[in-house]
């Protein structure tokens, strides 16, 4: 297991230094979370009523953005052939891969999120659920961006494109993050059901998600 | 700070203390860095890399100074 | 004492200079402080209005004012680097950037936790509050921006256009609280027809201005020497492995 963990290592160093996408997804998060106040104005206690909202299309589009690097700058430097014939199985190098990726940039999103809910005056009872509706649904968005990262590494302007790709199937996440981060606030709304629905897509994305991108990095490679 | 703080004592406090904390963190960050550049000039220098200028000036006294570092030499 | 500004161009003597300047900085930094501590804690009274949270008004206001004083500092560098050339130019926008955006964060944060007690809010989207908050953004926008580029002179175009760019914001956070009708309290120390403060608490406030202004001063020259020799040892680095000794 010491192969992964030193591939987990090298990923994370690669994100924190100069050039990688650490802090990136953090601070898109918080231009897209300042960016709503002027869209939508400066009225507070409407604001509070969409936080969650906002603060979960904040988080999902941070972090689907930020994946396309996930396998291509590995294929620019010719590491992800490497890998693929490191003999370890792909699914693991897949799963590696999106939990560094996962705490190099969904950590900070979630860490961040009591400091962006102050932006739009949440209850400290909302910023709570928000954080955890994120803490457990970030990692589905990684997993299924990773999908999206295997089929477009190979092509030229795959960011985007993945993003296209991947955002049906984060609709549910999204959904149930939404619903159960903002039950927090609304009386009656029960918080558990819809959090353990997101749980359960997460464990679903990281039991079935590997396969799939491990599937298409290999039909995009050979 | 004799006199009590009013009601909203805590708001002052954790201003002050906050102000503190990231003053601190700078002149920490900067002294930091400073010794890390340092250290990896060390080593450079170390290593017998020299800059340009410092290279040129090294050469000039060369001459005079062939005995001493041959007793350094020597000794070391 | 200085022959010309072009002659602290050249780094080495620049360095040379930063030894004999620093400690003197460093003791008028204190000094400073502690007059304006004094001042502000024990001597400033009470306002009839805010009581007590009125202190908090002598490290939020100086913070404040040094966020944008660095952003200054930094756009007159990138012009150092477009227009004049200046070799230290980038140097010092980039010695700059971390300090600013410490100062502006302070200034958000203290900013805050006086508005909860005052304005009942920690945040409110008053033009005032916002146009710091983007300098904010564009100070870690910049800061992002150094991370990425990682050959230093190309890092230093694209920086300075971009600070160029920015300082467009700087009118604006002077001058929000006048345009738009705003919570946030009018100018009330550079004015027209001189300040509406009470000597007793002017005076301290401009002495913390002071001591906030010689530590940020003492900051930016030592992370100025910092990068000067952060680049030394890069080229360094670069002529060990291209083997050229």
């Amino acid at each position: 297991m010491s192969a992964l963990t030193a591939l987990f290592l090298r990923d994370m160093r690669l994100a924190v230094r100069i050039g990688g996408g650490a802090m990136m997804g953090v601070l898109f998060f918080l231009i897209v979370v300042t960016v709503f106040p002027f869209a939508v104005g400066p009225d507070l206690n409407l604001l509070s009523r969409i936080g969650p909202a906002v603060l979960w299309l904040g988080a999902l589009l941070a972090s689907l953005l930020g994946l396309d690097r996930l396998f291509e700058a590995d294929r620019d430097d010719g590491a992800l052939d490497l890998l693929v014939m490191s003999g370890r199985p792909l699914e693991l190098v897949v799963v590696v891969k999106c939990l560094a990726h996962w705490t190099a940039t969904g950590l900070p999103l979630v860490l961040a999120t009591p400091f962006f809910a102050l932006f739009l005056a949440l209850e400290p009872k909302a910023i709570l659920a928000t954080m955890a509706t994120l803490a457990v649904g970030t990692p589905a968005l990684t997993l299924l961006g990773a999908i999206g990262a295997g089929l477009t590494v190979s092509l030229r302007r795959g960011g985007l494109l993945l993003a296209i790709l991947v955002l049906p199937f984060t609709i549910p996440v999204l959904i149930f993050g939404v619903s159960a981060a903002g039950a927090a606030a609304v009386e009656g709304a029960s918080f558990l059901t819809p959090f353990l629905l997101l749980s359960a897509m997460s464990l679903a994305c990281l039991a079935l998600a590997p396969f799939a991108a491990a599937a298409a990095l290999r039909a995009g490679l050979d | 700070m004799t006199e009590s703080l009013g009601p909203h004592a805590g708001f002052i406090l954790a201003s002050y203390g906050i102000t503190v904390a990231v003053i601190a963190g700078l002149i920490v960050w900067v002294i930091a860095d400073h010794r890390a550049q340092k250290r990896r000039l060390a080593d450079l220098e170390a290593r017998g890399l020299r800059r340009r200028s410092a290279a040129r000036a090294a050469v000039a006294p060369a001459a005079s100074a062939a005995q001493t570092a041959a007793d350094r030499e020597a000794t070391s | 004492m200085l022959k010309s500004v072009t002659d602290l161009a050249n780094p080495t003597r620049f360095l040379a200079f930063t030894a004999k300047a620093l400690p003197v900085l460093v003791g008028l930094t204190l000094a400073l402080f502690a007059v304006g501590l004094y001042g502000a804690l024990v001597l400033a009274p009470p306002d009839y209005q805010q009581g007590e949270t009125v202190k908090i008004m002598f490290i939020h206001v100086p913070a404040a004012w040094l966020s944008m004083f660095t952003y200054g500092l930094m756009t007159v560098s990138a012009l150092g680097t477009l227009v004049w050339r200046h070799p230290l130019a980038d140097v010092a926008a980039r010695a700059a950037a971390p300090i600013g955006a410490a100062f502006t964060f302070l200034a958000l944060v203290t900013g805050s936790l006086w508005g909860k007690p005052m304005w009942g809010t920690w945040w409110i989207w008053d033009a005032r509050l916002t146009s710091v908050l983007i300098l904010f953004i564009m100070y870690l926008g910049l800061l992002a921006l150094w991370r990425t580029v990682e050959e230093p002179t190309r890092a230093a175009k694209l920086a300075a256009i971009l600070i160029l760019v920015g300082s467009v914001n700087l009118p604006i956070i002077k001058f929000s609280v006048d345009w738009w009708n705003t919570l946030h309290q009018p100018a009330s120390v550079f004015r027209m027809d001189g300040p509406t403060i009470d000597g007793s608490m002017l005076w301290p406030l401009l002495v913390m201005a002071l001591a906030f202004t010689a530590l940020m001063l003492t900051l930016h020259l030592m992370a100025m020497r910092n990068e000067i020799l952060r680049r030394r040892v890069r080229s360094l680095g670069l002529a060990a492995a291209g083997g050229v000794a």
